[in-house]
């Protein structure tokens, strides 16, 4: 029994595993701290050790202080009522700096200057994680898909609040923080920039997305439901294959003529999910720096359909009128 | 355990539900199949058509024909030119409009408005008012017609807006500015604001395109230019004006626009033309009507009738929900006009003509018309 899974009712109690030694030029580890009942119903039961390490600490420290810098901003926003901080918290935002400022980082910190510094954190949190996920994944001898995925979400997030300011000239271009005001900015992008369904990376950002949560349901299930026979050992069924693995692919060559391997499926998994921020952040560029009106665009490359006029003319080119 | 998780199973999806309005919606297609040109409407919360008061009497051709009112009144200016029975009528109905007797407005009746030593007198600074509200209403019933879609009698009275208030009940006023330093410092919006139809949005969509002329259209065409400068904090001010004429009108943004571009007029309603005159009509009466009349508006706390300004000092002004008050034609269309002659200023007004619908603005129009056209 050296596997669990959500369903496995059993949590083992044993010795707790330290892991593997690590080499030189490490940190200590944390832990292991102990079992959790609570977590070895959603996963394994152990707790730790964790690697916090240089970059981890520095990462954690950045991202604090990005947090701290966004609530701040918003508990100032409401005269420091801790009620209404709560109240209106999913409205509540830390702008960016209007377009006045351009793009440069002399901004006075309350009209925007708080938005680039927090960004600025924020940014160097998540750069840190990110080296974090590629030591630790080379420490342990591993493939470092991980922080390449992980890379590919940083990708949209720089687009979307550094790379397409930068090309706009303009800090006023980037997403607020906060809950609603980031939303807000969504629609107001796409009504700006002439509806993002017609961006063909928009679209195929979609279909990743939409892609990813359908392999994510296939494989999900398929491997639950051949979890009766050991199916969720994929990585050594991949060499050696069970019958759980037979049987699952058998499944999907009866229903749909074809199946995915034990290995190949995690590659379409791991490319869905990958291109879905890749081909995101493209179309994010793109916008306002190449193209203006993606409808527009569409209906002029064929890629949309341009419907029967309704009639109406846009009354400001009539002779007289008003302003 | 399994209490728990019953209390769990119906609290969850009665709370993630509490939003939704329940019941069956009212649909109807608008604009070509595919489009989602559709109208849904909740007949639930559906705004009421508002009721219109009968007219005082019936005004006959002799009523009409008889002395005119300038000759038997003194310091009659905008009306003079009406009959006496006419005037007398218009004056009766007016009461009803705005301060009826019997309610429970202070100086109710005549006297809102009048001194009855002395009927003639301006000493009341609402008689100074209402004769600029006259002048406004014959200037939108004579200039803003394409408003309403060109139709005869069409157009407004007094109780479109007052509904026996001295005030209308919708109405708005410049926000107060955001302070310099971030406490208390809201940028605007980011608040739930019924203004925008709580959404984070800018909350005074008013001051710069009701009173101010800033402009409204932020789309681009295919390709970007020197000139395609709104940003999109620009376009989330526009959406906020758009959220209070979809809550002013009860309807929804296909009403006017196709959402597949919303800035193409080629593909959208109708409706978008009356919209677009009716922006510029109530910038008219914001500014040559309301706004002009300056200290006549008593500030706060010293007027006779309660206050008359914002929290800013800028007098109570005039948005879509004015007169549309949750209906997409105010008082359901009813052409109350008819029974008012008097009020479609057909003649010439008396008050400097406001500057209306007689000068384009070149070089405004011509760039914005341009910003909409499909790149050929």
């Amino acid at each position: 029994m050296a596997y669990q899974n959500i369903f496995t009712q059993v949590q083992l109690r044993g010795e707790l595993e330290a892991g593997v030694p690590l080499g030189p030029n490490n940190d200590e580890r944390f832990g292991p701290f102990g079992t959790s009942w609570l977590m070895g119903k959603l996963g394994g039961a152990q707790i730790g050790p964790v690697y916090l390490g240089k970059l981890g600490l520095a990462s954690l420290l950045c991202g604090f202080i990005a947090i701290e810098i966004m609530g701040l901003n918003m508990a100032a926003s409401v005269n420091w009522d801790p009620i209404q901080f709560v109240r209106q918290f999913f409205w509540l935002a830390l702008e960016p700096p209007p377009a006045k400022y351009g793009f440069t980082f002399n901004v006075p910190l309350n009209e925007g200057g708080w938005w680039i510094a927090a960004g600025g954190f924020l940014t160097a949190s998540i750069l840190l994680w990110w080296a974090r996920t590629y030591v630790r994944a080379k420490e342990l001898g591993m493939g470092t898909h991980v922080a390449w995925a992980f890379g590919s979400a940083i990708w949209l997030y720089l687009v979307l609040g550094f790379i397409r300011p930068m090309m706009m000239g303009s800090w006023a271009e980037a997403v607020p923080f906060g809950i609603f005001p980031h939303l807000d900015w969504t629609a107001a992008f796409s009504i700006r920039y002439g509806n993002l369904f017609y961006n063909p990376f928009h679209a195929l950002s979609i279909a990743f997305l939409y892609g990813s949560t359908l392999l994510f349901a296939m494989h999900g299930a398929t491997i639950l439901a051949v979890g009766r026979y050991g199916g969720e050992r994929e990585i050594e069924q991949i060499t050696d294959r069970g019958t759980a693995s037979e049987r699952a692919a058998l499944f999907w060559r009866w229903t749909m003529g074809w199946n995915a391997t034990m290995e190949s499926i995690h590659r379409w998994a791991w490319w869905f999910a990958v291109l879905t921020t890749l081909t995101g952040g493209i179309g994010i560029l793109l916008t306002g720096t190449v193209v203006d009106n993606w409808y527009l665009w569409a209906v002029q490359h064929g890629f949309a359909l341009e419907y029967p006029a309704t009639g109406v003319v846009d009354p400001s080119t009539l002779p007289g009128a008003p302003q | 355990m399994s209490a728990l998780k019953k209390a769990l199973a119906i609290a969850l999806p009665a709370l993630l539900l509490a939003g939704c309005e329940l019941g069956v919606k009212e649909q109807e297609q608008v604009g070509y199949r595919g489009t989602g040109l559709v109208l849904i409407t909740d007949p639930d919360t559906k705004a009421k058509v508002g009721e219109v008061p009968a007219p005082p009497y019936e005004l006959t051709a002799e009523m009409l024909a008889g002395d005119r009112a300038k000759t038997a009144y003194e310091n009659v200016q905008v009306l003079g030119d009406i009959s006496v029975d006419e005037f007398n009528y218009l004056m009766q109905a007016m009461t009803t409009w705005v301060a009826p007797d019997g309610s429970n407005i202070k100086d109710a009746g005549c006297t809102y408005c009048h001194n009855p030593e002395n009927m003639a007198s301006d000493e009341k600074y609402t008689k100074v008012v209402a004769r600029k509200m006259l002048q406004m209403t014959q200037n939108i019933n004579a200039n803003w017609k394409p408003h309403f879609g060109n139709q005869e009698n069409a157009g407004v009275t007094c109780w479109t807006c007052h509904r026996g208030n001295p005030v209308p009940v919708n109405n708005w006023a410049t926000a107060v500015p955001d302070p310099g330093n971030i406490t208390g410092n809201k940028r605007g919006g980011n608040t739930p604001a019924k203004t925008v139809a709580y959404a984070s949005l800018a909350y005074d969509p008013f001051t710069d395109y009701l009173a101010g002329k800033e402009n409204i259209r932020v789309g681009g065409k295919a390709f970007p230019t020197a000139a395609s400068a709104a940003s999109i904090q620009s376009t989330e001010k526009t959406y906020g004006l758009m959220m209070h004429m979809s809550q002013g009108l009860g309807v929804n943004c296909s009403f006017c626009h196709n959402s597949n571009n919303f800035a193409k007029w080629e593909d959208s309603r109708p409706q978008r033309v009356n919209a677009w005159y009716g922006i510029r009509m109530v910038r008219d009466v914001n500014n040559n009507y309301i706004t002009a009349l300056g200290d006549v508006w008593p500030a706060n706390g010293k007027g006779l009738y309660g206050n008359r300004r914002g929290p800013h000092g800028d007098p109570l002004k005039v948005n879509c929900a004015t007169c549309h008050q949750g209906v997409n034609k105010p008082l359901g269309g009813v052409k109350m006009l008819k029974d008012y002659p008097a009020l479609k200023g057909a003649a010439p007004v008396a008050a400097p003509a406001p500057v209306v619908a007689t000068t384009p603005a070149p070089a405004e129009t011509a760039a914005a018309a341009e910003a909409v056209k499909p790149a050929a």
